[in-house]
């Protein structure tokens, strides 16, 4: 079998990923996504492909590039589609019947609006593509929620047009960071901030969270749900029980792996080097 | 052993580094992109882009 990486940057956990692949003998062939030319013929001579890449739409293309030329891919094309966008995310979650906050989509600045004064504010407005807590808008009243529907009508892409509402959820300063590993929860973490906004990628600080059985059994459906893999789950913590924020298929742990006592780079590339195409 | 493009400071490359690997220049803290092994080479790291993420 022969492995390759798709990567662009190499970020900590790339490194700790080619790390783990040379500890156990394995000539990784790196494949760099800013110099891939695809003819829908030729492919790298890999028979399975880790996916790294920090863009997700050259994940998303290049991915089913690699599927058509026959090349197993971990995460699959299909995970990446769904966990790329928060809309697929939530109809995944829904299908499987894993719990979610409250969600609306609209398509209009009208209607989005109605939907919001429909869900009650606080609500929280994200891109349907995006990642690390970037352009997320809490919207407190009326006011608030006119203004920034208009903003992302006339400044944005019309991907900034499909209107992804959010239920508010008062998670006390924290949310859960679970990590799934194929059929297993390997760990997790609470990640803590005074903002309303958890992304270690905006300052919120990683500490331990024992996966007890609900953690793991709300992960595993959530990871599940949206096709299975190498997969991170958000959690809100509330008073119904837990429910799911997000699930991110190109996983970042730099920050979770003292925490947590699990080398989970090594689990990534143990599941890697076990799977078949 | 190369420059950083931003502040001039040294920047020595330890061992296992890989092109493509971010840096951090010690002196500016600018994030650096290694591009070059042989010789050593590194260029400023890409803006981060509306895709970018988990």
């Amino acid at each position: 079998m022969k492995f390759g990486l798709l990567h662009s940057l190499i970020r900590k956990e790339e490194k700790l990923l080619i790390e783990e692949f040379q500890a156990r003998d394995v000539n990784l062939t790196m494949i760099d996504d800013r110099n891939l030319v695809f003819d829908l013929e030729s492919v790298p001579d890999v028979d399975v492909i880790l996916e790294r890449s920090i863009n997700h739409s050259r994940s998303l293309y290049g991915l089913r590039l690699f599927e058509a030329g026959g090349i197993h891919c971990i995460n699959s094309a299909e995970v990446a589609k769904t966990c790329g966008d928060k809309i697929l995310t939530s109809v995944a979650l829904k299908e499987a019947g894993v719990r979610q906050p409250p969600v609306r989509v609209a398509f209009t600045e009208a209607s989005a609006l109605s939907a919001i004064e429909e869900l009650g504010y606080p609500v929280v407005l994200k891109p349907a593509v995006g990642s690390w807590g970037r352009l997320l808008s809490k919207v407190n009243d009326r006011e608030s929620a006119e203004a920034i529907l208009e903003h992302k009508s006339l400044l944005g892409s019309y991907h900034h047009s499909i209107f992804y509402i959010q239920k508010f959820v008062e998670k006390k300063g924290r949310d859960i960071r679970s990590f799934v590993v194929g059929d297993e929860c390997i760990a997790a973490i609470y990640r803590s901030s005074e903002h309303w906004i958890t992304n270690t990628a905006r300052g919120a600080v990683a500490s331990g969270c024992d996966v007890d059985a609900n953690i793991a059994e709300i992960s595993l459906a959530a990871a599940d749900a949206v096709g299975g893999g190498i997969l991170a789950v958000d959690l809100f913590e509330t008073e119904g029980g837990l429910s799911v924020n997000e699930v991110n298929y190109t996983m970042e742990f730099r920050n979770s792996i003292e925490t947590t006592g699990v080398n989970i780079p090594a689990r990534i590339v143990d599941f890697t080097l076990r799977s078949r195409p | 052993m190369t420059e950083c493009p931003v502040c001039g400071a040294e920047i020595t490359f330890a061992q296992g580094t890989v092109v493509g690997e971010l840096l951090e220049c010690a002196d500016c803290g600018s994030e650096l992109e290694v591009i070059g092994l042989d010789p050593a080479a590194v260029t400023e790291a890409p803006e981060t882009e509306e895709d970018w993420g988990e």
